[in-house]
């Protein structure tokens, strides 16, 4: 094994902070690395959070944190923010509701950014929770906006599923309706003391039991809590659902299956199968120059697109060996 | 065959994430009882636009408390901002912090009111620049650019 492997194993925060930096910048060599770990993943528990800017997310984590430690639980965290798509910066302000945890030893907290296309989020993200996964860490929570296909990925693949709305968004579930309403596992009204929040409750059990069938089959009902994280308030409760949650995924998919859900490595594998494939094609394409030339040969009327994608992805997959197209 | 230009060029079309690329994280931080991070606030955004990562300490962080975040953010720098004259203590103790982690290979520079005179002594204690008012923004940024490079 190597040595960043074992470092990992043994818990050292530099090793695993590099490790995921070494992710997230798509280096190569994290690969063998990664093939080292997965023995010794699978035993944390995964909390996906997400929700509309500015309701609560952070602040609720940080309470989440508070408890599990109070029962002697070491906690993980990746908390996604979104990349500029103008400058490819970002700005990662979610440790800012978490600082009070920076020196506890059970808790890592990390920052990602979404960074790009191709669902490398999700991949990232996966790998970096597999990387906490490996170091030990009982429960991974992962916190993004929720915005994109990417990053419901990303919720989706958490054990448990959590959505946080505020009293008032009336129409903003709907919007979080399309896509992610049918993925939450719990609901969350956290700022419950505001106005409207039995209006958003009513809406969102309407909503939920409309769509009933889709939660796991109509077998798991999701249960909608209110909180007022700034002030700790229903947060025992939420992980007393939480663990319930947790139990029922033992009833009726078992051990094994909680470890390693299938739908869930399907997804993964074919993710990571999408990312490796356009990763190796495209930049190889890129580097000889082939992928220009092929713009030009549009641009200039020589080709139509469909045929120089053949003549371009054809024998990169070696699945043609014919003549490619004179340009 | 395309130029190296070219190249260089469709790479970029391909868009941030793909492929192997370091890019620049950086931590600002605000150490201290002080509570004015206006100035902090803008430095972070100034640094987004310039397409770094830039995570955010938040206000009244130990020296401590900001250097475990940074390793565990893995940034490059750690932009400290102090407006309340306790720089004397708080960014040469972040050095050392640093030096005990063993992970004084993320640089260190300061912004803020700091006197003339503590300059070269905060200089000598570690951290490799120090802003005072009047710098611009794009001067930081540039500067940032320079001399910070991805590890």
């Amino acid at each position: 094994m190597s040595s960043v492997a074992k470092k990992v194993i043994a818990g050292d925060i530099r090793a695993v902070a590099r490790l995921i930096r070494d992710i997230d910048d798509g280096m190569p060599e994290v690969r063998e690395i990664l093939k080292e770990l997965y023995p010794a993943t699978g035993n944390a528990y995964v909390l996906g959070i997400t929700g509309s800017p500015g309701v609560g997310k952070s602040t609720l984590v940080d309470q989440i944190i508070h408890h599990m430690r109070r029962d002697n639980k070491t906690v993980g965290v990746l908390a996604v923010d979104p990349t500029s798509p103008f400058s490819g910066g970002a700005i990662l302000g979610d440790r800012v509701r978490m600082q009070r945890h920076s020196m506890d030893n059970g808790v890592f907290i990390r920052s990602m950014a979404t960074r790009g296309h191709f669902g490398g989020l999700t991949q990232s993200t996966r790998s970096a929770i597999d990387v906490l996964d490996a170091m030990g860490k009982d429960y991974i929570i992962v916190e993004t906006v929720g915005v994109g296909q990417d990053e419901v990925d990303v919720v989706k693949s958490a054990h448990t599923t959590v959505i946080v709305v505020i009293p008032g968004m009336g129409d903003d579930i709907q919007a979080i309706k399309a896509g992610i309403l049918e993925t939450g596992d719990i609901f969350v009204i956290n700022k419950a003391d505001r106005e409207g929040s039995d209006k958003t409750m009513s809406d969102l059990r309407l909503m939920i039991d409309m769509d009933r069938n889709k939660y796991e089959g109509g077998k798991w009902k999701p249960p909608i809590l209110k909180t007022q994280a700034i002030f700790g308030k229903g947060v025992r409760e939420f992980l007393e659902e939480v663990e319930k949650h947790r139990q029922y995924l033992l009833r009726t998919t078992g051990e094994l299956q909680l470890r390693k859900k299938r739908n869930r490595v399907r997804e993964e594998l074919i993710d990571m199968i999408k990312k490796r494939l356009i990763e190796e094609v495209l930049e190889n394409l890129t580097e000889t120059g082939q992928f220009d030339e092929a713009i030009d040969s549009i641009v200039e009327g020589k080709i139509d697109p469909y045929s120089a994608c053949d003549n371009l992805v054809l024998p990169a997959i070696g699945g043609f060996s014919g003549d490619p197209v004179k340009s | 065959m395309k130029s190296k230009k070219a190249i260089a060029k469709s790479r970029s079309v391909l868009g941030e994430g793909m492929g192997k690329k370091r890019h620049l994280r950086v931590m600002v931080a605000k150490p201290g009882l002080d509570g004015h991070d206006r100035g902090a606030r803008i430095i972070a955004r100034a640094f987004r636009d310039a397409g770094f990562e830039v995570v955010y300490s938040g206000l009244h962080q130990t020296p401590e408390e900001i250097v475990e975040a940074a390793i565990q953010e893995d940034v490059d720098m750690i932009g400290l901002s102090s407006l309340a004259g306790a720089h004397n203590y708080l960014f040469p103790r972040t050095i050392e912090l640093l030096r005990e982690k063993g992970a004084d290979d993320i640089v260190v520079c300061g912004g803020g009111i700091i006197p003339d005179e503590d300059v070269p002594k905060l200089k000598r204690a570690g951290i490799i620049e120090i802003f005072t008012p009047g710098t611009t923004l794009d001067n930081i940024v540039q500067w940032v650019k320079e001399n910070v490079k991805p590890r």
